[in-house]
C-alpha cells in the first residue's frame, strides 16, 4: 500500500496545504510518496524531502506544468495512478480543479473534501455544507481523496531526506493556456485563511456602513465578509459572500454583525473556534451559534467597539 | 453554437436538512426542492450567449429522478430551448453522472458545456471536471466571466487568492462560480412558453452506460453542536472575554 500525495507550490514554495494533506496520508499509511510537477522546481522537490513521513519525492519538471493547468498534471497523475493504493491532493480550488480529472481518467470515483480518517478504506466528509457528515466506505482499487486542509495539522519537517526521482512529463495535447495571473492585492487578508473574519448582513442598511466594518477589520487584521442578503441588496459585491453557495470560513474569531443567521449564512461560517454576534433584534437566530452574542444599535456599538480596540 | 448546460434537483439552500434517527441519510421528505445555485447561473449564463447572438441553441439536461422535470420546466421558462432527463431514481455518484452526460454529449455535440461547480446536496465538485476527462476537452472551473472568442472560450478562473485567465480550445466545459452573473427569475408568460418546450425523457440504460459504483455511505450524522454561548451586555465585556477568555484578540 503505497499513497501518492500530490504537492501544491508555485514552483518557488511549497503551500503550506501540503503539509496538512501529508498528515491525513499519515493515518492512512506509513509509505508515502509525493508528487512535485512543476517547471524549475527542484527547490520545493528538496524541501518536500525533509518533511517527515515522505519516502520518495517524485518529481517532474516542464514548462507546461508551470501553471498547474488540470489538463497536463491530469494526465501525469493518472499514468502514475496505478502503482498506488491512495492519491491524495488538499482541498483547494487548484486540487478541487485537477482531481476530478485525475479520478475519471483513472475510472475511479472520488470523496472530496475529506475530514477525517477512520480507516484506509473509510472516510468522513461533510455534506449539505457541513450540516451533515457522511462516513463512507470505498473499495476503488485506486482511492483518490481530496483532504480539507483546516481539518489536519500540518505535517513537521524531520531530518532525514528522501530520496528524489526524477519523472519525465507526459505528453498531453495543449488544449487550454493560462492568458494572466493576477494576486488579490488588497492588504486585508484573503477571507478564506483569515483568521479574523468580520461580516456584515442587511442590518448594515447601505454599502456606506460596511466602512465601519472595514475600519474594524484593519484595526484587527481580518478580512471582511458579508451575507447573501447584504450581497442581495447590493451592500458589497458577491466575492464577499460567507454562506452555503459563497465561501466557507472556519476562523478563530468570526464576528457577525447585522447578520440574522439565516441557514444558508451559518453554513458557511459555524466552524469557526469563536463567533460573536452584534444584532439589535434578541430574538435572532444567529445568536444560537454564537459565543458571545451583544445585543443593541451596530451603528453605536461598531465605532464603541474600534475605540476599545 | 449548441450550449449544453447540466443542471441538478436539490434541496432548496434555505432548508436546514436533519439527519434521519437511524442515520441513514438525511430526511428530505417535504422538503421544496429547486435548482441547485451553481446550476442556475450556469444556465443564466447559456442563455446571456443565446441572447447576444453567440449560441444557437441552449439545451439544459438533467440526471435524476421523474421529479426533476420540475427543475428542467424551471431551465426552459428561463429560457432553455428544450431539456432531457436521465430519468434514475439511483443517487449517483459524480463519476457515473458524469458518463451519463459524456453519452449525451456524443448525441448532441455541444461546442460548450455548463455547469455549476458544484451541487450544494453531496458538495463534491467533481461532475464538470469528471465529465472533461471523459470527454477529453479542456476544462475552466470556478468561472467568474467567460468569453467566446473564435475557436476558443475565454475563462476567468477565481482561485485561492486571486485569479487566473485561460484559454480553452473549443469544444470545453465551465463550470459556474457564484460571481458568474446574477440568474434572472422565470416571467409567467415565459412560464407558460416553457411548458411547450420539448421534455426529453430518457432511461441510462438506454444510453448503454454501464454504472457501477465502489461507495457505500455507511452512515450520516449531524455535526457536534455548538456548546450554548453567553451573552455580554457591553462592548467592554465584549472585549474583555476575547481578550481573556477565548484570547483570539
Amino acid at each position: 500500500m503505497t499513497i501518492l500525495v500530490i504537492a501544491e507550490h508555485n514552483n518557488r514554495e511549497l503551500a503550506s496545504a501540503t503539509l496538512n494533506t501529508l498528515t491525513a496520508a499519515q493515518k492512512i499509511g506509513s509509505d508515502i510518496h509525493v508528487l512535485v510537477a512543476g517547471h524549475e522546481c527542484q527547490g520545493v522537490a528538496a524541501a518536500v524531502a525533509k518533511i517527515s513521513g515522505v519516502s520518495q519525492v517524485l518529481l517532474s519538471e516542464s514548462p507546461s506544468y508551470a501553471q498547474t493547468l488540470a489538463e497536463h498534471l491530469a494526465s501525469l497523475v493518472a499514468r502514475l495512478g496505478p502503482d498506488y493504493s491512495h492519491i491524495l491532493a488538499p482541498a483547494t480550488t487548484t486540487g478541487k480543479n485537477y482531481l476530478p480529472r485525475v479520478a475519471a481518467l483513472l475510472d475511479v470515483e472520488q470523496l472530496s473534501e475529506v475530514v477525517e480518517i477512520l480507516a484506509a478504506d473509510t472516510f468522513k466528509r461533510p455534506i449539505y455544507a457541513g450540516n451533515a457528515l457522511a462516513t463512507v466506505q470505498t473499495c476503488a482499487p485506486i482511492k483518490v481523496l481530496s483532504i480539507r486542509p483546516t481539518a489536519f495539522a500540518p505535517a513537521a519537517y524531520g531530518d532525514h531526506s528522501a530520496p528524489i526521482q526524477n519523472l519525465a512529463p507526459e505528453a498531453t495535447p495543449a488544449l487550454s493556456r493560462v492568458v494572466a495571473e493576477t494576486q488579490s492585492s488588497s492588504d486585508r487578508p484573503d477571507l478564506g485563511s483569515a483568521r479574523i473574519v468580520i461580516s456584515g448582513g442587511r442590518g448594515l442598511q447601505n454599502s456606506d456602513s460596511f466602512q465601519l466594518l472595514y475600519q474594524l477589520a484593519d484595526k484587527l487584521g481580518a478580512a471582511v465578509g458579508a451575507s447573501r442578503a447584504a450581497v442581495d441588496a447590493g451592500y458589497v459585491s458577491n466575492d464577499l459572500q460567507v454562506g452555503q453557495t459563497g465561501k466557507i470560513v472556519a476562523p478563530d474569531l468570526y464576528i457577525a454583525v447585522g447578520i440574522s443567521g439565516a441557514i444558508q449564512h451559518v453554513a458557511g461560517m459555524k466552524d469557526s473556534k469563536i463567533i460573536v454576534a452584534i444584532n439589535k433584534d434578541e430574538e435572532a437566530p444567529i445568536f444560537q451559534v454564537a459565543d458571545y452574542g451583544l445585543v443593541g444599535d451596530l451603528f453605536e456599538l461598531l465605532p464603541e467597539l474600534e475605540r476599545a480596540l | 453554437m449548441k450550449i449544453m448546460v447540466a443542471v441538478k434537483r436539490v434541496v432548496d439552500y434555505n432548508i436546514k436538512v436533519r439527519v434521519r434517527a437511524d442515520q441513514s441519510d438525511v430526511d428530505l421528505s417535504n422538503a421544496k426542492m429547486a435548482l441547485n445555485p451553481f446550476c442556475e447561473i450556469a444556465l443564466e449564463e447559456a442563455i446571456r450567449l443565446k441572447e447576444k447572438g453567440q449560441a444557437s441553441e441552449v439545451i439544459a439536461v438533467s440526471v435524476g429522478p421523474s421529479q426533476a422535470q420540475e427543475q428542467l420546466r424551471t431551465a426552459l421558462a428561463m429560457g432553455a430551448d428544450r431539456a432531457i432527463l436521465l430519468e434514475t431514481e439511483a443517487a449517483l455518484s459524480s463519476l457515473n453522472v458524469a458518463k451519463l452526460l459524456k453519452a449525451l454529449v456524443d448525441r448532441e455535440q455541444p461546442q460548450l458545456i455548463i455547469t455549476g461547480k458544484q451541487a450544494i446536496d453531496t458538495d463534491n465538485n467533481q461532475t464538470g471536471q469528471m465529465l472533461a476527462a471523459l470527454a477529453g476537452y479542456a476544462q475552466g472551473t470556478f468561472a467568474s466571466s467567460l468569453e467566446l472568442q473564435g475557436e476558443e472560450v475565454l475563462v476567468m478562473r477565481e482561485v485561492d487568492g486571486g485569479s487566473q485567465q485561460v484559454a480553452l480550445q473549443l469544444p470545453a466545459i465551465v463550470t459556474a462560480d457564484l460571481r458568474l452573473n446574477e440568474p434572472r427569475y422565470a416571467s409567467l408568460p415565459n412560464i407558460m412558453k416553457a411548458k411547450k418546450k420539448p421534455l426529453e425523457v430518457l432511461q441510462p440504460e438506454a444510453l448503454g452506460v454501464a454504472l457501477t459504483s465502489n461507495l457505500r455511505v455507511l452512515r450520516v450524522e449531524a455535526p457536534t453542536e455548538r456548546p450554548p454561548g453567553i451573552r455580554v451586555d457591553s462592548v467592554a465585556a465584549l472585549v474583555d472575554k476575547l481578550k481573556h477568555e477565548a484570547r483570539v484578540i
